[in-house]
């Protein structure tokens, strides 16, 4: 499909188009409206929008939804940022250094499919209910495909480059940050797109077992007391932090890879 | 012998470790109930195992699963092929799909347990809405990475529309529409944990908890690591599946 693209769409074919994709999401909300209106749910099963949309305010108001959504957003970004580190780094040496392949390549084709949420009590024994419990958590899920893209990004840079830089006299330090990590950050980049969801699924679940506060302690402990306007509050807040955490690293992508022939091609 | 041997060098770390474990466990250093070392804990699974707690608990954890895929794969597959064919269903599903993308999974955890308690119901239902939307962007994909050129020659050649799909695009989905299901097959594993760990009364999480608050922590270990197993063996021997589905292809 490579030859064939398809003609760059009209601003006015552009705007319809968005207008059609903001007037279906109204029209759901409408049906969702529309059926708890008619009794085809009960409210216990499905609470009205808008009844959902005041619990939100009212949570707004108090202060509690800032301190639960701030919470977990930390938890998530501290461990995707720890993850990001310690992964980019021990993908490079893993590519730079034979003893170190040989030592971590089986742990990672092992331990990366693996459910890893699994540990999550055996971390909640070793570092009890904590942040750094939470956070290890999400560090241990999200470091996975992080070394795996790094790994897979390094070994595609071509080789001409590498042999070029080398014959320019560039030393060993040199050859990573200038040619290395450059030219396997389209691949970094998607694992780092991979990971960062997944930080978030986990500081929730990690939330949702250890209770406290953040959103999952908040959405578990609505769901005991069978409170489901509660819970509809919390998937409606959870899905905007997913939401922007997904439309930043597209931004981050496009920023970072504004020299990278994928930022011209649209 | 040779193959045997270089997948024990391969693999080697693995032992290298288990030994460490063992080793740091004996040494004292650690409380035993926090590390308890490696042979205790197999002793531990084979009681498990005998006792019967784990196959019962594994079997309701697998039917949990299975169900909950099996239904993400079919429903999963027919929107996505829906969307790549009719394109009223597209401008339908299209946001519909981009809204619920980004959702962390596991925000529907408390929602499934509040819509059907907790049994049986509220896992499998989370686990197909969880995992359907991969397979659905995977069987879409798949269906419009389909030559176009192979299908108007199937079309010129006298094939009905239906024929051609079935023969032309339906073959050619299959790579993408496999890494959507393997994408799947790995989110399954973590939403059924993590929700026996949270809201059940049977399965492997909720033994995993169950000992632990007991403080059987050998125990633990013991049907932590097998689930992991169970999740590692399941996405090898997908992928050996899908070697041979795309054996054709090479």
């Amino acid at each position: 499909m490579a030859g064939v693209s398809a003609p760059t769409p009209s601003f006015a074919a552009r705007a319809g188009q968005l207008a059609l994709r903001w007037s279906l999401i109204i029209a759901l909300f409408v049906a969702w409206e529309l059926l708890t209106r008619t009794r085809t749910f009960t409210p216990f099963m499905l609470p009205s929008p808008q009844s959902v949309f005041e619990r939100i305010w009212r949570d707004a108001n108090s202060g509690d939804l800032f301190i639960n959504m701030a919470l977990t957003i930390y938890r998530a970004l501290a461990g995707f940022i720890i993850a990001a580190v310690l992964g980019v780094s021990l993908g490079l040496v893993m590519t730079r250094n034979a003893g170190l392949r040989w030592f971590f390549d089986p742990v990672i084709s092992v331990g990366f499919p693996m459910p890893k949420i699994t540990f999550l009590p055996v971390i909640v024994l070793w570092l009890g209910f904590y942040d750094t419990a939470k956070i290890s958590m999400v560090v241990f899920d999200a470091i996975f495909p992080i070394i795996t893209a790094t790994i897979a990004g390094v070994r595609s840079v071509e080789k001409e480059l590498i042999w070029s830089a080398r014959n320019l006299g560039a030393r060993e330090r040199e050859l990573m940050w200038q040619i290395l990590l450059p030219a396997a950050l389209p691949q970094i980049l998607t694992g780092l797109q991979v990971a960062l969801p997944i930080a978030l699924i986990v500081a929730i679940v990690a939330e949702m077992m250890m209770g406290g506060y953040g959103m999952g302690g908040a959405m578990i402990q609505a769901s005991r007391m069978a409170d489901s306007r509660g819970v509809f509050a919390g998937i409606i807040e959870i899905s905007i932090i997913g939401w922007i955490f997904v439309k930043a690293m597209a931004m981050l992508r496009s920023r970072l890879l504004f020299w990278h022939p994928e930022s011209t091609r649209n | 012998m040779n193959a045997l041997s270089s997948a024990f060098l391969r693999y080697s770390p693995l032992l290298i470790l288990a030994l460490a474990w063992e080793a740091a466990a004996r040494s004292g250093l650690f409380s035993s109930s926090s590390l308890p070392p490696i042979s205790k804990i197999s002793l531990a699974w084979v009681d498990l195992a005998r006792s019967g707690d784990l196959t019962g608990n594994t079997l309701a954890s697998l039917w949990r699963t299975g169900a909950g895929l099996a239904l993400a794969i079919v429903i999963g597959a027919v929107l996505g092929f829906a969307m790549a064919f009719w394109r009223g269903a597209e401008t339908a599903l299209s946001p519909v799909v981009e809204l619920f993308y980004p959702l962390p999974k596991s925000a529907l955890i408390p929602v499934t347990a509040l819509w059907l308690g907790f049994g049986d119901g509220s896992k499998i239902l989370l686990i197909c809405m969880g995992c359907m939307l991969p397979v659905t962007l995977g069987a879409f994909n798949g269906a419009l990475s389909a030559d176009r050129t192979l299908l108007w020659s199937a079309r010129s050649l006298g094939a009905s529309r239906l024929r051609s799909m079935w023969d032309v695009v339906l073959p050619s989905a299959v790579p993408e529409l496999l890494n959507g299901v393997r994408t799947a097959l790995a989110l399954s594993f973590v939403l059924l944990v993590s929700s026996e760990l949270i809201v059940s009364r049977e399965g492997l999480g909720y033994l995993i908890g169950f000992l632990g608050a007991n403080g059987t922590y050998e125990s633990m270990f013991a049907v932590v690591l097998t689930v992991a197993l169970i999740g590692f063996l399941a996405d090898r021997i997908f992928e050996a599946f899908v070697r041979r589905t795309l054996a054709w292809r090479e």
